[in-house]
């Protein structure tokens, strides 16, 4: 049922999308097209002159094997921490739903991790794995394995992507939990009457139910990979060793920011848009089919 | 095909007991309706037959077997559940086929059967749609198909019908009981509605908080009602209770409000001077000449129905205790549509054998006059 509400005053209704609509303007609208005019001009060492060159910084960019590597090391990158991080939370959220006692407390320490700044989940997972004072790189070294995420790129890579999708968990967890809870049991029951083990259960009935949910953090997940992971490898291996956890954000953070090379970092941000643009509509165009609402 | 036993049956969440020891037989191809209040316990008993909940105590066999330690899926049963619980990603076929292709039957012998029920239940033009594009009735139907598709040795119904509107529920009803008769498979059907019980059991178990007060045929428990609760629930309207006390020497019966009932022919020696309750169905007592009435009715709402009409009021205290309270109140059942007005007052007198006694403290049944 649809509920009109009626304004008494035309202006009201424009009054009280107003500060939601400034937010927008001053903090996407504005830099976006700032990095769209930024990205066809470039400057000269000292900023003194600017100066109109096309689509010059983005043909260079192309042409930039650093520029095409990252572009590997993100794709690597955001499939890892999206597997991870979805792959763990449903299989905590499935455990948590069938806990009866204190299963508050399991949620509520299952959560808690979300509360912490992608920068400090970064530190902490660098601590832990720290070659000289850490837990578990110690523990590996037991094992004969030699960790040192600042030497060798590997083990940098899967240290931003533990940490990555570490943090990322509890957000996962919340949903799947919520979307497990939201299936009726009598469903269950029925398949257990049919026949089905615990996991044909699961994979012909609880899974396809849960799909809008797995949708929609799958969304959600690949943006955060792509965006919002910039503290964490800012905090621990700040790209490096070399360029092996230099994601595509984390490129145009360096390269303009560190490089002062604002016109190819504008451009990279353009194209980066542009990336995460096209996979949305991706997703919602041929994944979102296989989705049962 | 599969007779159902129950043995001193017990459950208990933590501290709390829920159903305090049901012994029953059940045998092949009988129609059991288990019927009570909410929260009587009747559907936790259904659920132990399923397998759904864990037996505290006691043991439930079927087909011979004891079946406290099996697996749902192992104990040859098919439920239908209250909301259905339809696979809302899987079409109707699916939906009928899923048990089917577990239990590893070939595609055509799957084809062929749910085909077979679908033509039974009128779901053939439906097959291809998902649960969500049905009416009520159809989700009903197919869940019904679901059960029978699989060819259990018990059925067991969750008050299948109370998510469809009345008339709806009169048809459904009679649909069960045929494919139940057609099929002969033993049923175990879950309701709260009297009029289900009645009407679909072979035999009735009345529940209430937990215990089996009577296990009958529904004539016989509408007849001779084991206590006052089944008295009271069995039946609609509901069974006069007048507070009533069985004279010195126990050849009279007489109200507290002072009518005396059944004077001189009574032989309820065994009661003498006992405090009782007296049950009457308002479809038992007559409208009467003033000097054969054995009470009075001062009516205060006429309900007509059509095919009878009801007359609610209280009991007029007899003359000789002025003082009494009218708080005993009472319900009469009149055939077709009766000239009563509100404000009459009805001289009435209860049919033969019909008043049924029950002890006032325990509510169980002491005889019927």
């Amino acid at each position: 049922m649809e509920k009109r509400v009626v304004f008494r005053h035309a202006w009201l209704p424009y009054l009280l999308l107003l500060p939601q609509l400034a937010i927008t303007l001053i903090f996407f609208i504005w830099p976006a097209s700032q990095a769209l005019y930024q990205s066809v001009l470039r400057q000269d060492p000292f900023g003194l002159r600017t100066s109109f060159v096309g689509l010059e910084n983005f043909a260079r960019l192309l042409r930039d094997p650093l520029y095409l590597d990252s572009f590997q090391v993100t794709i690597v990158f955001s499939i890892a921490v999206t597997a991870l991080s979805m792959g763990l939370a449903l299989l905590l959220a499935i455990m948590a739903d069938r806990v009866i006692k204190g299963a508050t407390s399991y949620k509520t320490l299952l959560i808690w991790p979300y509360a912490v700044a992608p920068a400090v989940a970064g530190v902490l997972w660098w601590f832990i794995f720290n070659p000289t004072i850490g837990i578990l790189s110690y523990g590996l070294s037991l094992v004969g394995y030699d960790w040192n995420h600042a030497l060798d790129g590997g083990d940098a890579l899967t240290l931003v992507i533990i940490a990555s999708a570490w943090k990322q968990i509890s957000y996962n967890f919340l949903f799947f939990l919520a979307g497990l809870q939201a299936i009726p049991k009598s469903l269950i029951e029925a398949a257990a009457i049919d026949g089905a083990g615990p996991g044909r259960r699961f994979w012909t009935i609880i899974f396809p139910l849960l799909s809008p949910t797995t949708f929609f953090l799958l969304v959600v997940n690949v943006v955060y990979a792509f965006f919002d992971t910039f503290g964490v490898i800012h905090a621990t291996t700040n790209g490096g060793p070399g360029q092996a956890t230099t994601i595509l954000v984390y490129k145009v953070f360096s390269d303009g920011f560190i490089g002062l090379n604002l016109g190819s970092s504008a451009a990279q941000s353009v194209v980066l848009m542009l990336i995460v643009i096209a996979l949305t509509v991706v997703q919602f165009r041929y994944v979102e089919r296989r989705v049962q609402y | 095909m599969a007779e159902i036993g129950f043995s001193q049956v017990k459950k208990r969440y933590g501290g709390t007991q829920v159903i305090h020891g049901i012994d029953m037989q059940i045998s092949d191809g009988e129609f059991i309706v288990i019927v009570g209040p909410s929260g009587c316990g009747k559907s936790t008993l259904l659920r132990m037959v399923a397998g759904l909940e864990a037996i505290s105590e006691g043991e439930i066999s079927i087909g011979g077997q004891v079946v406290n330690d099996l697996e749902p899926k192992d104990r040859n049963i098919a439920l239908v559940f209250q909301n259905y619980a339809l696979y809302p990603h899987m079409s109707v076929y699916d939906n009928m086929a899923y048990g089917l292709k577990i239990a590893k039957l070939s595609r055509p012998e799957i084809e062929e059967r749910v085909q077979q029920a679908a033509k039974m239940l009128e779901l053939a033009h439906l097959l291809e749609r998902k649960p969500r594009q049905l009416s009520g009735g159809q989700r009903q139907r197919v869940a019904m198909g679901r059960a029978i598709v699989r060819d259990p040795g018990t059925f067991l119904f969750d008050e299948p019908l109370s998510n469809l509107d009345a008339k709806l529920r009169v048809q459904m009803r009679l649909e069960i009981k045929q494919l139940q008769r057609s099929l002969g498979t033993t049923s175990l059907y879950v309701t709260h509605d009297q009029v289900e019980a009645m009407t679909l059991a072979d035999r009735l178990i009345v529940m209430n908080a937990g215990v089996a007060e009577q296990i009958d045929t529904p004539m016989a428990i509408y007849d001779r009602p084991a206590s006052r609760f089944v008295a009271g629930f069995i039946g609609s309207p509901a069974m006069n209770f007048l507070a009533g006390r069985v004279g010195e020497g126990g050849r009279e019966l007489r109200l507290e409000q002072g009518m005396p009932l059944r004077s001189g022919s009574l032989n309820l020696g065994n009661l003498a001077g006992q405090p009782v309750t007296v049950g009457v169905r308002p479809e038992h007592l007559q409208v009467v000449a003033e000097e054969d009435a054995e009470m009075h009715l001062q009516v205060r709402l006429v309900e007509t129905l059509g095919a009878d009409s009801l007359a609610h009021g209280h009991l007029v205290p007899a003359e000789e205790q002025p003082n009494g309270t009218p708080e005993d109140i009472l319900t009469l059942r009149l055939p077709g549509v009766a000239r009563i007005a509100e404000g009459d007052r009805l001289p009435l007198r209860a049919a033969e054998e019909s008043l049924h006694l029950f002890d006032r403290e325990s509510g169980w049944r002491l005889a019927d006059v």
